[in-house]
């Protein structure tokens, strides 16, 4: 999976660089997200820019990640969702789990 | 396009890597369906995220013993609907054991099948001795 991190005050970002987050490479994301909040990161944001498509994997890896930051004491946040991405969180009723935010910019200012 | 009757048939080997493959051909289909007089974007979308749970849960069930096996998809559209049938060679399930995901917990499974039923109109699974069908019917009228 392509990810870019961006570290900027003690905000780290994940740029998911892929138009889909499907049961292909949802586990890298899973993966990474595990990784940030073991080696000690509290504040984390998935930047999901340009994702076009979610399916119920890359929702699972998300809902992973979230369960990683409150073990962690840490937050996990969402920023940037295509509407057809938001409507699968609505529709699963996770909009109601995580911090979505409409822009990069506003969820790192946000933590 | 003229979608009178259409079936797209294929089959593809039981790796993650073709879900992008298949979830794309559904979309074009769906995008192709001049008479559908709702958002043929939002259909489009449906089909793909469809069309790439049913292929996931056959890769999910099919057999171990097995890594070649191939996943068989037969889509078939009419006037009225989308067909969509998507065969595996495992074990099978019983889709009306699966629970709705629980709203309030925080599960990282379990989502795919209330997906396809809440995005579909008719949707069963045929338990059979040379195979699995997950059928998926979507109305179009």
């Amino acid at each position: 999976m392509n990810l870019a991190t961006e570290n900027r005050n003690n905000v780290l970002t994940l740029h998911v660089k892929e138009e889909r987050l499907d049961a292909h490479n949802s586990g890298d994301l899973k993966a990474e997200m595990l990784r940030l909040f073991t080696e000690g990161n509290k504040n984390v944001l998935v930047d999901l820019k340009e994702v076009r498509f979610i399916d119920s994997s890359g929702l699972g890896a998300l809902v992973s990640g979230f369960k990683n930051a409150i073990s962690q004491q840490g937050n996990l946040k969402l920023s940037s969702l295509q509407p057809q991405v938001k409507s699968m969180f609505e529709l699963t009723r996770l909009h109601r789990v995580f911090e979505i935010y409409p822009s990069t910019e506003e969820a790192q200012e946000s933590f | 396009m003229d979608n009178s009757a259409l079936e797209v048939d294929i089959k593809v080997p039981n790796k993650t890597r073709y879900l992008s493959l298949i979830g794309k051909i559904g979309e074009d289909i769906a995008k192709e369906l001049d008479r559908f007089k709702g958002d043929r974007e939002t259909l489009a979308y449906h089909i793909n995220l469809v069309l790439t749970e049913a292929m996931t849960n056959a890769i999910k069930h099919g057999r171990s013993d097995e890594p070649d096996t191939m996943v068989h998809i037969v889509i078939n559209i009419t006037e009225e609907e989308i067909v969509i049938k998507v065969k595996d060679f495992g074990q099978g399930f019983d889709i009306n054991d699966v629970p709705p995901p629980s709203f309030e917990g925080l599960e990282d499974r379990g989502r795919g099948i209330f997906l396809i039923r809440s995005l579909m109109d008719t949707v069963c699974y045929m338990k059979g001795c040379k195979g699995n069908i997950l059928m998926m019917v979507k109305k179009l009228t």
